[in-house]
C-alpha cells in the first residue's frame, strides 16, 4: 500500500468507514464564521469539504476557507473546479493548499455558471475534471506539471473525483468514471442519494467493473430538512434524483426537520451495508449543524483514531 | 456560416445619433442574407422603418441603400466606394468582420454595426439556426462522431458528460441538447464507443483566439 498523502487516506487504508462532511464557505471575509462552523465539526467527521463557489456564486475561496478550518483541528479536503481557473491557477493552487497541509483535494467540473448570480461571467472551463485528476495526480507522483517543468518539492494530494450514479445516460456516466480512476482518482465522492434502487444497481456495476477496489467509494448523503427543499432539489439542482414517495413521506410527516434526519439515518443504514461503499459524504447545505446530530443517531461516533 | 441577428431599431438609432443628414445602409449578401438578417430585404425594411422614425420627428434626412456581395472582400466594397464617400455615415449589416473590412477600406468614415453576430451554425428548421462550431483551429471531429465536444457541450468537454445533463438535455438550458449525449449516441449507433475511452489531452488553445488574434496566409497565393 503507497503511503498515505493524507489522514484521511491513512484512515481508509486502515479500513475505517469513514465520514465526511461539508463546509461552506461564506459571501464575504468572515474568519469567525468559518471557524465556528469547524468547531462544531472537530471530532465527528474524518474529513470535510470546502466547496469551491458552489453553484457559481462567489464565496470565500475553497482553500482559504480550508486553512482557517484546518486550525481548528479539522482533516480538510479542498475543492478544486475548472470552472473558473485555467491549468495555470488549477495547479498552482494545488501548490498553494499543499503547502498549507491541505492534502486532500476534490476535482470537479463545477456547475456552469449560469446557475449563480453572475451568469454574465466567461466560462473557464480549460481542462476538464479528467484532465484535472490527472494533471494533480502527476504532480504528486511524478513530481511534473502539466508544462513539463519538474519540481524538486512536489505537492502531497490525495486526489478524489465525483461521480452521478443518477447521471444520463448511465453506459456513458459510467465511463467517465473509469476514466477518472485511470487519470488517478484514489476516492470518489457521490452526488446525493435519495434514490436507493438507482444507487443499488449502480454499486453493482461498479463491482462488476471493479471500481471498488482501485477507488475507496464514498456515499453522498444530503439531509433535507424540508419538502421544499426536497422539491427544489427535484428541478432545479442538476442530476439528481429524489423519488415522489419521498416527498409525499416529507408532505405527509409532522415534523419535517426531525424526518428529514430519519430519512439520512435510514439511507446511512442501508449504503453502510453495500459491499464496495467505505464512507458517507455527508452535505448538509444550508443545515450544517445537524450534522453531529446525524452522526451520533446513526451510530457513527466517536470517530476511529490512526497514528 | 456566420449567423447574425439584427440589433434592435432602437439601439441602432441610439447609435446613429443627431449628427448625420445622409445615411448609407449596406447589406451583405452572403452569410447574414442567408440568417435573413443582413439581406437586401432586411436592409430595405430597415431604411423604411428609420425613414418612418425620422420623418415623424420631423428630421431632414436621406437614407440610401446597397446590397454587396460580401463586405469582407475589398474586390466587392469597391464597388459602392462612391456611395460610401456621398454619406454620412454608414450602417453596415454584415457581420463584425465585414464591417471591420469597411472601415479598413474607408478609415476616414464612420461605419456603424447593424447586427450582432452570433456564431457559426447551420440552419436547423426555417429561421433556426444553431451553433455548431466555434473555429478553434484544431479541428477534432475524427474523434468525436463528427459531434463537436467543444462548440456543443456547455463546458467543453473533452474526456466525457458532466454529471449535470438529464433526459438528454443540457443542464444550462432544457432547449440544449447535451452535447455529449449527442457524441455518446452517434459512436454507439456506428459501434465506435471504444474512442470514447481514449483519455484525451488538455487542448492546446493556442490555435484559438488564446494565441492572440489569427492570421493564416497561402504561400501559394501570398501577394501582399
Amino acid at each position: 500500500m503507497a503511503e498515505p498523502m493524507s489522514l484521511l487516506e491513512k484512515k481508509l487504508q486502515a479500513g475505517h468507514f469513514v465520514v465526511c462532511s461539508e463546509l461552506g464557505p461564506p459571501i464575504g471575509a468572515n474568519v469567525e464564521f468559518v471557524k465556528k462552523k469547524a468547531r462544531k465539526l472537530v471530532g465527528y467527521v474524518d474529513g470535510v469539504n470546502v466547496t469551491d463557489n458552489q453553484t457559481a456564486i462567489v464565496r470565500m475561496s475553497s482553500i482559504v476557507a480550508a486553512h482557517f478550518a484546518r486550525e481548528e483541528g479539522l482533516e480538510m479536503i479542498i475543492q478544486a473546479t475548472t470552472r473558473d481557473r485555467n491549468r495555470i491557477g488549477l495547479q498552482s493552487d494545488i501548490l498553494g493548499a499543499s503547502s498549507l497541509g491541505l492534502n486532500n483535494v476534490l476535482c470537479l467540473t463545477g456547475d456552469h455558471q449560469s446557475f449563480g448570480m453572475d451568469p454574465g461571467s466567461k466560462n473557464v472551463f480549460d481542462l476538464d475534471s479528467v484532465q484535472l485528476i490527472r494533471a494533480v495526480h502527476d504532480m504528486v507522483h511524478e513530481g511534473v506539471l502539466l508544462n513539463g517543468k519538474t519540481m524538486k518539492v512536489p505537492p502531497r494530494m490525495f486526489i478524489g473525483a465525483a461521480a452521478n450514479p443518477f447521471g444520463d445516460p448511465f453506459a456513458l456516466q459510467m465511463l467517465k468514471v473509469e476514466k477518472k480512476l485511470e487519470a488517478g482518482a484514489q476516492f470518489i465522492q457521490t452526488q446525493a442519494i435519495y434514490n436507493l434502487e438507482k444507487f443499488e444497481y449502480w454499486m453493482e456495476e461498479v463491482r462488476k467493473r471493479g471500481i471498488h477496489e482501485r477507488a475507496y467509494i464514498m456515499a453522498g448523503i444530503l439531509p433535507a430538512k424540508s419538502v421544499k427543499a426536497l422539491r427544489m432539489m427535484k428541478t432545479d439542482v442538476a442530476g439528481m434524483d429524489v423519488p415522489d414517495e419521498l416527498i409525499e413521506r416529507m408532505e405527509k410527516c409532522e415534523d419535517p426537520e426531525e424526518e428529514g434526519v430519519r430519512v439520512a439515518i435510514e439511507i446511512i443504514e442501508r449504503v453502510r451495508n453495500i459491499e464496495g461503499v467505505r464512507g458517507i459524504h455527508l452535505m448538509p447545505v444550508g443545515w450544517e449543524k445537524i450534522t453531529p446530530e446525524i452522526i451520533e443517531r446513526a451510530g457513527l461516533y466517536p470517530r476511529p483514531e490512526v497514528e | 456560416m456566420i449567423v447574425g441577428q439584427q440589433k434592435k431599431a432602437e439601439e441602432i438609432i441610439e447609435m446613429l445619433g443627431t449628427e448625420w443628414d445622409s445615411l448609407l445602409i449596406v447589406g451583405c449578401g452572403t452569410c447574414v442574407t442567408v440568417s435573413l438578417a443582413g439581406g437586401e430585404r432586411e436592409v430595405a425594411a430597415l431604411a423604411n422603418l428609420l425613414k418612418l422614425y425620422y420623418g415623424k420627428k420631423g428630421k431632414k434626412i436621406t437614407i440610401a441603400t446597397d446590397t454587396i456581395i460580401r463586405q469582407c472582400d475589398f474586390e466587392f466594397i469597391d464597388d459602392i466606394a462612391e456611395k460610401v464617400e456621398g454619406h454620412d455615415l454608414v450602417l453596415s449589416l454584415a457581420c463584425g468582420v465585414g464591417v471591420q473590412h469597411m472601415v479598413e477600406r474607408h478609415p476616414e468614415k464612420i461605419i456603424l454595426p447593424g447586427l450582432n453576430t452570433s456564431f457559426y451554425g447551420a440552419t436547423t428548421a426555417v429561421g433556426e439556426w444553431a451553433e455548431r462550431c466555434i473555429g478553434c483551429g484544431e479541428c477534432i471531429l475524427d474523434r468525436f462522431g463528427g459531434v463537436c465536444p467543444v462548440a456543443r457541450c456547455s463546458k467543453s468537454l473533452l474526456n466525457g458528460p458532466c454529471g449535470g445533463s438529464q433526459d438528454g438535455k443540457c443542464e444550462v438550458d432544457d432547449g440544449i441538447d447535451c452535447g455529449w449525449e449527442l457524441i455518446y449516441n452517434r459512436l454507439n449507433d456506428l459501434g465506435l464507443l471504444e474512442k470514447l475511452l481514449v483519455y484525451e489531452d488538455p487542448k492546446d488553445w493556442q490555435t484559438y483566439r488564446d494565441g492572440g488574434p489569427r492570421k493564416l496566409t497561402n504561400k501559394e497565393y501570398y501577394d501582399g
